[in-house]
């Protein structure tokens, strides 16, 4: 079972979003990463071939990807690491409580992972009475409040510098009261002092994946904090959660790769640390794990190969499709009801836990295609939310009178005929009543639209009623 | 049937495919063997100088300071130097590695540590396996010689390059290691590092020394050591 | 060249008016067909309706296909269709070979079809060269990139090039131009609390610039702005950038009442 979601109630969440006063005035920094892209992206002249090569790797491996996991888990084991399978999320859960209980754990220090957020791992580890301590910043930040991220790069993008400070102040209870948390470097520095700490004395640190190397079996981070290198370096037990699609072919394949991964993400040509793990430590090595442990989660993947939305799986969760989104700008993360948001999550949520319910996503799109034209992996976003839509179409999932309008116009739109009986009338009758204000303060059944906004009054008579007018006939 | 068998049998269902089909195996063996090289940026390619230029330009970009040495006996004081500069304690800790062992540490005034840090050390130093010109990326690798631990937990990293190990990009460092490791093996940890650690999950706002290092300052041997 | 000449090398355009313009707004479709017989096209109109975009982007398959068909048949005899919207010439231009990609004769009619289909301002610049035109109007503009248009058939250079043309006009950049405004079509009522909070930003930055009037090449786009700046009191005019470019602004601005009508 994946963790809950508030997706079908979207629409209320929107609302919930935009009157949000603190969210709202927290929002606009989600827009700071489309300069530092689009120069980044400018400063390279090979990017955009880059893109084309990173989605051929992408392409190639998918299509032969039982033959990469096998080549993947053969290197693995050989270089002294375990590696389990997981179809869902309880099997993931299950597997890494059975490797804590195995070392007793009771401290789980963890590097950021979107997958632990899909299969809801740190109430599970609660549930157990283990602490799973985050340690990513910005997920540290969100843990003390509670909340879940609502960016995959930025988990508190979110939450002001206000924020922060009323939470240290709440949950360090054995500091000084009277400390001076007034700037951000202050607050950095108490988070880094109090998860040292936790880094020290963790039993298990469990690390995402943002690659799977089949050449080496070597997983591998990209972070720019270092709390995914000091969650895996020091507890004697390093747990890798990832998904099936993670798996790349070769170490010069994720170089290609990496090259827009940061780039789209943030706008840094390499992010501070890119961190190779292959199996535990070596003899000899004076640190790093006892034990190395990957955790290859299907959770719908291997189903999706394949198939209509098979595109999807190339994603490697750079992020640039929701900082340049018109709609995750308006109303941010949370909103979108799941663990992943904007335009890649209005793609991915319905395939992990189905269209019914997470069928609200991939309709509120205007398709501005801006996802599309950033997305280093030249995913076709609006194209695989359209599909979306015609699955619930086909399974009347959409909303009654919605679709009863829409097959309306469809019927008057192919009987051209009829169509002009249709509207000729219509027309002429709106814009005699519009005439003296040009406009309507109030349409029936569009109050979407006039809650916030006039509509202009139609002209009158059609432009094809005043053509046939002007020049006798039409063709 | 086990969780793993359920999952190669989805994925082959999804893929139409059966799990003996020689023209794939051949394909995946083949890619895995020569791992091609993709498009390769020309940021980072040129001669010596050039390449050295560039990782500079591209590493000072993140905040990394980077010195050059004339040669590797100079370190020493060159570090020494640094710290007495910034108002930092005269100590410093680094592993096995003969190259930096055999640098005259005992011509400062430096109190020296040695092996693997457990978290109360200050400053650190490292000898990098190589650096990328591309990126202004140093490649540091896991074992006695250079443990991981210092190039995370003290506030300050020193890393000593030799210039002839400063390659173009990161394929030549995968190649290196290649060399190094043999194919396919590589050692526990590969630490690929551009610029002290960093956050900017407060408003926004950049900070160093989130985690790791506050600052990174890299030595550049030019001479052989 | 004699006129029989003429008559044989003239280009036959297919007015594509699109449904919002029919309906809402004609004087943008006379103002297109000024344009393209001041550059020497026989423009003709065949009978239609409306080019699928509602209910292809519905899901909707089947009836977009069957619309889509009709729309071919009726163009059949143009060289060219050419569309007052970005958003519809991007629906024929790029996504009518896509609804037939399961069958391969209507694929090939389709694409034939799709090779001819353009958006005003770049049929004009970039098909028959047209680097002015001979209109004026007085007045300080800002320019709204469509997203179809802009995304999917690479109009942004065209319609600037002709408004800086336009005696009088001073155009003025828009924060955010490249930036949906939210219409989206049916997104703009069926998602309409967030589609007005995006339409209020853009609002905001239409205002910003200071500029007395907005123009767009989609209509859609336009009666979506024009709503939300004249439902908060702004002073902004909206027109169609058809309309100034072919000098025929005596019609009142989008949603606004004719002269002498109170307000």
């Amino acid at each position: 079972m994946s963790v809950a979601s508030t997706t079908p109630r979207f629409k209320d969440n929107v609302h919930d979003a935009l009157n949000d006063q603190r969210l709202q005035g927290a929002l606009p920094h989600a827009r700071n990463f489309i300069g530092r892209r689009a120069d980044a992206a400018a400063r390279l002249p090979e990017f955009d071939a880059l893109r084309d090569s990173a989605r051929a790797i992408k392409d190639h491996t998918l299509a032969h990807l039982d033959l990469y996991l096998e080549a993947y888990e053969r290197k693995v084991v050989e270089a002294g690491g375990h590696v389990h399978y997981a179809r869902d999320s309880d099997e993931a859960v299950a597997i890494i409580l059975g490797v804590c209980k195995a070392r007793d754990a009771r401290v789980v220090t963890k590097g950021k992972s979107m997958v632990s957020e899909e299969i809801g791992l740190n109430a599970a580890l609660e549930r157990e009475g283990i602490v799973a301590v985050e340690t990513d910043l910005g997920e540290y930040v969100i843990q003390l409040r509670g909340e879940a991220p609502s960016h995959i790069i930025a988990p508190a993008i979110h939450v002001t510098r206000d924020d922060i400070e009323a939470d240290f102040r709440r949950l360090h209870r054995d500091l000084p009261p009277d400390r001076d948390l007034s700037r951000p470097e202050q607050l950095l520095g108490e988070a880094r002092a109090i998860l040292r700490d936790r880094f020290l004395s963790a039993d298990v640190g469990l690390t995402g994946a943002n690659f799977l190397v089949a050449e080496t079996g070597t997983s591998i981070i990209v972070t720019n904090e270092g709390n995914g290198d000091l969650t895996q370096t020091l507890p004697k037990v390093h747990i890798v959660l990832a998904s099936l699609e993670k798996i790349t072919p070769t170490l010069n394949d994720v170089a290609q790769i990496l090259r827009v991964l940061g780039r789209s993400a943030t706008g840094q040509d390499m992010s501070v640390y890119t961190t190779l793990s292959t199996g535990p430590r070596r003899a000899g090595d004076p640190d790093g794990p006892e034990e190395y442990h990957v955790v290859l989660l299907d959770n719908g993947r291997s189903a999706t190969l394949g198939g209509p939305f098979a595109e999807m799986l190339r994603c490697i969760r750079c992020g640039a499709c929701m900082n340049h989104c018109p709609v995750y700008h308006a109303v941010g993360g949370h909103a979108y009801g799941w663990v992943y948001p904007g335009p890649m999550g209005a793609v991915l949520t319905p395939l992990l836990i189905g269209v019914a319910e997470g069928g609200q996503l991939p309709n509120a799109s205007t398709f501005c295609g801006r996802c599309e034209a950033v997305c280093p992996m030249r995913i076709p976003l609006p194209k695989l939310m359209r599909r979306w839509r015609e699955r619930e179409f086909e399974r009347r999932l959409s909303p009654p009178l919605a679709r009863a309008g829409l097959r309306l116009w469809a019927f008057f739109a192919k009987r051209p005929a009829l169509y002009r009986l249709a509207v000729e009338p219509t027309m002429r009758a709106l814009g005699l009543i519009g005439r003296r204000r040009g406009r309507f303060a109030w349409l029936p059944l569009a109050g979407g639209w006039t809650r916030g906004r006039d509509f202009a009054a139609p002209q009158g008579a059609t432009f094809q009623s005043r053509w046939r007018a002007k020049s006798g006939a039409v063709k | 049937m086990s969780a793993r068998d359920e999952i190669f049998a989805s994925i082959r269902r999804s893929l139409a495919v059966g799990p003996v089909d020689a023209p794939r195996r051949d394909a995946v063996a083949a890619r895995l063997a020569q791992a091609p090289v993709g498009i390769v940026p020309r940021r980072g390619q040129g001669e010596a100088a050039e390449r050295l230029a560039t990782f500079r330009s591209e590493a000072e970009r993140v905040q990394t300071t980077v010195a050059e040495v004339a040669a590797a006996a100079a370190v020493p004081a060159k570090i020494a130097g640094y710290l007495r500069e910034n108002n930092l304690p005269a100590t410093l800790r680094f592993g096995d590695d003969n190259r930096l062992a055999d640098m005259p540490w005992g011509a400062t005034a430096l109190e020296i540590a040695r092996g693997p840090s457990e978290g109360d050390d200050l400053n650190a130093v490292s000898a990098a396996f190589a650096a990328v010109a591309e990126t202004g990326t140093l490649a540091l690798v896991s074992g006695p010689d250079n443990p991981t631990t210092l190039n995370f937990l003290p506030d300050n990293h020193f890393v000593v390059l030799f210039a002839e190990d400063l390659v173009a990009d990161m394929e030549s460092v995968f190649a290196k290691l290649r060399l190094a490791c043999g194919s396919g093996a590589l050692p526990r940890t590969v630490n690929f590092i551009t610029g002290p650690s960093r956050s900017a999950d407060i408003e926004q706002t950049l900070l160093l020394g989130a985690h790791g290092p506050r600052r990174l300052h890299v030595m550049v041997v030019k001479g052989r050591s | 060249m004699s006129e029989s000449q003429a008559a044989k090398t003239q280009l036959r355009v297919g007015l594509f008016v699109t449904c919002l313009v029919d309906l809402f707004r004609p004087s943008v479709g006379f103002a297109a067909v000024k344009l393209l017989e001041d550059a020497g096209c026989k423009v003709v109109v065949p009978a239609q309706t409306c080019c699928g975009q509602p209910a292809f982007n519905s899901g909707d398959r089947a009836d977009a296909q069957a619309i889509a068909r009709r729309t071919i048949d009726a163009f059949a005899g143009c060289d060219y269709v050419v569309a007052p919207s970005g958003s519809c010439a991007g629906m024929l231009a790029k996504h009518y070979p896509e609804l037939f990609a399961d069958e391969p004769d209507m694929a090939i009619k389709a694409a034939a079809f799709s090779a001819k289909c353009y958006e005003l301002t770049s049929f004009l610049v970039d098909k028959l060269g047209v680097t002015s035109v001979a209109a004026r109007f007085s007045g300080v503009a800002a320019y709204h990139d469509s997203c179809s248009g802009l995304r999917e058939l690479g109009v942004h250079d065209q319609p600037r090039k002709l408004l800086a043309s336009v005696e009088g006009l001073r155009l003025v950049e828009l924060d955010e131009a490249d930036v949906c405004c939210g219409f989206g079509g049916a997104f703009a009522v069926k998602y309409g609390e967030l589609s007005d909070a995006i339409v209020a930003r853009k609002s905001d930055k239409i205002v910003a610039t200071g500029a007395d009037t907005l123009l767009a090449g989609d209509l859609g786009c336009l009666m979506n702005m024009a709503g939300k700046l004249q439902r908060t009191g702004k002073p902004v005019k909206a027109r169609h950038v058809a309309e100034v470019l072919a000098g025929m602004t005596d019609a009142p601005a989008i949603g606004e009442p004719a002269e002498g009508e109170a307000k």
